[in-house]
């Protein structure tokens, strides 16, 4: 990642993700969490390079992956701007630790099956077309530009989710149970993605964010169609469920992860390629 | 240039305008749509240029903006490069005469009216789409994985010509 190149001749165009705002602590946290899922799904979804069944899926994973890599820059950016620090998206990747970042759990699980992949991408693609959807009205230019431009691509995610789910849902014993086995594991770090807490609310109010718990029932409903026409069920209540990302409180994966992500930028610092 | 304002067209603005994409060299960066405004004032040898990306993460983005500055030092200007996201890029933008080098170069152009479906949350897309084959013309396509060897482009297949091709994803 490289910092955009500033542009300090335009002025009559909207604000770009390298223009200084005065500090929005809210809205920076708000974006960060934003920005800490797309991140980290980006790089659990990198290892599936060489990974996956087929090498159209390699492909199809690190491109999933390389879009959410593309929103999180833009996003990060914008926080290091609005947080007032003007630290850049490599800072803000690289130089935080686990207790800074505000992703869900969801994203941060290891790797595990196929059908785990799918019921994850099924689950985080649906949550985030509905919320790129309701951000294109976002006051913060920024974040509905990344919005509008988000949503595109995130609706292509779930298309590609969905059509897995559905094509081993409703394809061999085999291929049902294991699908099944991965919408399993993924049901209790579903719930987290919608709740609301200080952050999203205050954002909510000022018109920069939207509650989390205003997603849940179009996200519901869209998973629960596509898992009845895959002849899956959607997963019982589970009996204990994920909570904390936003408030920097992860699960043991998460350290691991970001060991891996950052090791090469801190141990030379400043280095460029 | 489609969409996008020429205030100037000058010979850095005509070079600037001819720059090859990175990742499909026989369209340009205004064929593309990329290339959003470009405004060249000769009187303080400065060029400011908008571009957006296809895609959020696109790799080629920072290989353009370089390339963008690099033409205008050449003809003894100094360049600023904008990248926008809003509104976002849309098939929609290509020219047609890009369109048609994609086809003679083999990748199938994307579909026209991409913008009109909305971007919106759409329906499942299990139909059949109608692509025509790049190399033979047939409509008896089919694909082969939604995601090809760039983040912009899905790999089909002509079951007429049995020839496997790259198809520019409409969006």
């Amino acid at each position: 990642m490289n910092a955009p190149r500033s542009s300090p001749l335009r002025s009559d165009t909207s604000p770009g993700p390298h223009e200084a705002v005065v500090g929005d602590p809210v809205a920076a946290q708000y974006l960060q969490g934003l920005a800490d899922d797309a991140l980290v799904y980006a790089q659990r979804l990198g290892e599936w390079i060489s990974r996956a069944p087929q090498i159209e899926e390699d492909m199809a994973l690190a491109n999933v992956g390389l879009d959410l890599l593309g929103q999180a820059r833009a996003l990060l950016t914008r926080v290091g701007a609005l947080d007032g620090t003007g630290r850049s998206e490599d800072d803000l990747a690289y130089f935080r630790d686990e207790r800074e970042f505000r992703n869900v759990h969801l994203v941060e699980q290891e790797r595990a099956g196929f059908g785990f992949e799918m019921a994850r991408l099924l689950t985080f693609s649906t949550y985030q077309c509905e919320l790129y959807a309701a951000l294109c009205r976002s006051s913060d230019p920024v974040l509905s530009g990344v919005a509008e431009k988000a949503l595109k691509e995130v609706t292509y995610h779930r298309d590609h989710a969905t059509q897995w789910v559905v094509r081993l849902g409703d394809g061999t014993e085999e291929s049902h149970r294991r699908m099944q086995e991965g919408l399993e594991l993924t049901a209790p770090y579903v719930a987290e993605l919608f709740d609301d807490d200080e952050v999203s609310r205050a954002a909510a109010e000022a018109g920069v964010g939207v509650l989390p718990s205003s997603l849940r029932d179009a996200c519901t409903s869209h998973v629960t169609s596509v898992v009845e026409q895959a002849t899956l069920a959607m997963p019982a209540t589970p009996r204990w469920r994920a909570r904390g990302g936003r408030d920097g409180i992860h699960s043991r994966p998460m350290g691991y992860l970001l060991a891996e992500m950052q090791h090469i930028a801190r141990s030379h610092p400043g280095a460029s390629w | 240039m489609t969409e996008a304002e020429v205030i100037v067209k000058s010979p850095v603005a005509q070079a600037i305008s001819d720059i090859p994409d990175p990742e499909v060299p026989v369209v340009t960066i205004e064929d593309l749509g990329i290339l959003r405004h470009l405004e060249v004032d000769d009187s303080s040898r400065r060029v400011l240029v908008t571009i957006t990306p296809t895609y959020s993460g696109c790799p080629a983005m920072e290989a353009i903006e370089h390339r963008v500055v690099h033409e205008a030092a050449r003809h003894g200007y100094t360049c600023s490069v904008e990248t926008r996201l809003s509104p976002a890029w849309t098939t929609d933008w290509m020219s047609e005469r890009g369109r048609q080098r994609l086809r003679e170069f083999g990748i199938a152009p994307p579909e026209p009216g991409a913008s009109a479906r909305g971007s919106g949350p759409v329906a499942l897309s299990l139909q059949v789409r109608q692509v025509e084959c790049p190399q033979c013309g047939s409509t008896d396509t089919e694909e082969l994985a939604r995601f090809g060897s760039t983040a912009c482009k899905a790999l089909r297949r002509c079951r007429a010509c049995r020839e496997p091709f790259d198809e520019f994803k409409a969006i």
